[in-house]
């Protein structure tokens, strides 16, 4: 079956599953990625979306599991996207979160998809923020991310989560990292996973005394630290509970708003830093050999020459 | 424009236990530079057809050890063509016997069948062959 792009995307505004399938491979490959997107974005962004991240191994996949499961019980179409990291090697990628989420193997109304971060870092691929889009557009408002295992979640989780999650397990000096590593400044909600092993308590109290001595990062929002026991079944109500909190808090303080700029302005950035390397890639062998020759001791000059090259004219003050 | 990643599912339909042969595809194949769903053990054949489909995949592989060839590869089959999906390709491998191997071709339930010991350089081949692209070199961000 050979559809155009039209009509695909035709198909995906009556919430077609092999529309919504096809057209993110499209945009996975880059093919037709800005056509399909103003179809889709004009039709989509109200959904909030929550991101799952956190080490890998602490739960990630059983908790979007079990998130899902609660929220088909109030009939929420669910659209969940999850990363596994690319061989740098190979450009290949073993994507396995599914194996933990065939609870909803054959339910229609909840989407997985499979993602490689295709030599992207931050823990997403490039196009996730897409992906996300288009299951939102394709008939799935509820919008779960888990992004890759990474140990030190990275600010890119904000650019496409309105709710971060952050996912810990007791006794393993994960919260002593996520300090280090900033985690505690991009989380709007702490987990603390596989609370039916020993420790958990004690980690929610150093988390919460963490908050208390950096006042949260001066955000209005406190970050509230959650037990919970997939194992167990425990907490997840209660995890439930508290992104809807948060959700509504984003919504009333105007919070969103700015969020939804930020998260734009890195929008913007990413796809501008693209074509920059495209205009470059393409400028740089048509340089004059002279330029190379004496470039290559000083590269902050022959920067300011393909600088000009580039845009035409010459720079007017700024670092950038 | 890049060319678009093979994508391919790699299943473990049956009861039985055993997915090293599986894993040890779903290796050959991420190092040829595909993307490898791998949906772990006990898939139920409308589970794997559900997956494809969401996953959009080129092509199925179903490990088999358990002898229920004869049932699993024509239920998925018939289930890709309910869901008006036949262009997926359907592949297999595992102890199959010979008699079994030709009944499933014939009838086009696989499309192809690879008993244990072929190399996995070939089935690496056979789908970039049939698939009439090849994975794009890997790009850095
Ligand atoms: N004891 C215990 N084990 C759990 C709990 N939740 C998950 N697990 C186990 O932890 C292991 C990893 O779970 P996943 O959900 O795959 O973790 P993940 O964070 O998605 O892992 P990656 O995606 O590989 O980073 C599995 O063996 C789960 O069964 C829990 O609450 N308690
Ligand atoms: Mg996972």
């Amino acid at each position: 079956m050979t559809l155009s792009v039209n009509q695909w995307l035709g198909k995906l505004l009556l919430h077609d599953r092999r529309a919504v399938a096809r057209l993110i491979s499209w945009v996975e490959d880059n093919q037709e990625q800005s056509e399909i997107m103003r179809t889709v974005r004009a039709q989509s962004g109200q959904s909030l979306v929550i991101g799952i991240t956190g080490p890998p191994g602490v739960g990630k996949s059983s908790l979007v599991e079990a998130l899902t499961r609660v929220y088909r019980q109030s009939e929420e179409r669910v659209g969940i996207v999850a990363v596994d990291p690319s061989s740098p090697y190979s450009g290949g990628a073993i994507l396995g979160d599914r194996i933990r989420m065939q609870a909803h193997g054959t339910d229609r109304d909840v989407f997985i998809r499979s993602m490689g971060t295709r030599g992207h870092l931050g823990g997403v691929a490039r196009s996730t923020a897409d992906v996300l889009r288009i299951l939102e557009a394709g008939g799935y408002p509820r919008l779960l991310l888990e992004t890759v295992g990474v140990g030190q979640s990275e600010i890119e989780i904000m650019r496409l989560a309105d709710t971060v999650v952050v996912v810990l397990n007791p006794g393993t000096g994960d919260g002593i990292q996520a300090i280090k590593a900033g985690i505690m400044e991009v989380a709007d909600i702490f987990v603390i996973n596989k609370a039916d092993m020993p420790g958990a308590e004690r980690m929610k109290n150093d988390i919460e005394m963490m908050l208390d001595m950096n006042g949260h990062g001066g955000r209005a929002w406190r970050p509230p630290v959650i037990l919970t026991s997939v194992l167990e079944g425990k907490g997840l109500h209660e995890l439930i509970d508290e992104i809807a909190r948060q959700q509504a808090f984003l919504s009333e303080s105007g919070t969103l708003i700015i969020r939804r700029q930020e998260q734009l302005q890195r929008e913007v950035w990413q796809h501008l830093e693209d074509r920059l390397k495209e205009a470059f890639d393409s400028l740089w062998p048509a340089l004059p050999t002279e330029w190379l020759t004496e470039g290559h001791k000083d590269p902050y000059q022959l920067v300011d020459k393909v600088w000009q090259k580039m845009s035409g004219h010459k720079r007017e003050g700024g670092n950038t | 424009m890049s060319q678009p990643r093979i994508r391919v599912l790699v299943g473990k339909p049956g009861l039985d236990g055993h997915d090293r042969g599986a894993k040890v595809i779903a290796r050959a194949l991420r190092d040829a530079g595909m993307e490898v769903i791998y949906s772990g053990l006990h898939q139920t054949p409308e589970q794997i057809v559900e997956a494809a489909i969401q996953e959009d995949v080129d092509v199925i592989g179903l490990s088999i050890l358990s002898g229920a060839q004869m049932t699993i590869f024509p239920r998925v089959k018939a289930l890709l063509k309910e869901q008006n999906s036949e262009d997926i390709l359907l592949i297999g491998g595992g102890t199959i016997p010979d008699e079994d191997i030709e009944v499933l071709i014939q009838s086009g339930d696989a499309e192809a069948l690879f008993t244990p010991g072929t190399p996995t350089g070939d089935i690496v081949a056979w789908i970039k062959e049939r698939l009439g692209v090849d994975s794009p070199p890997y790009e850095h961000a």
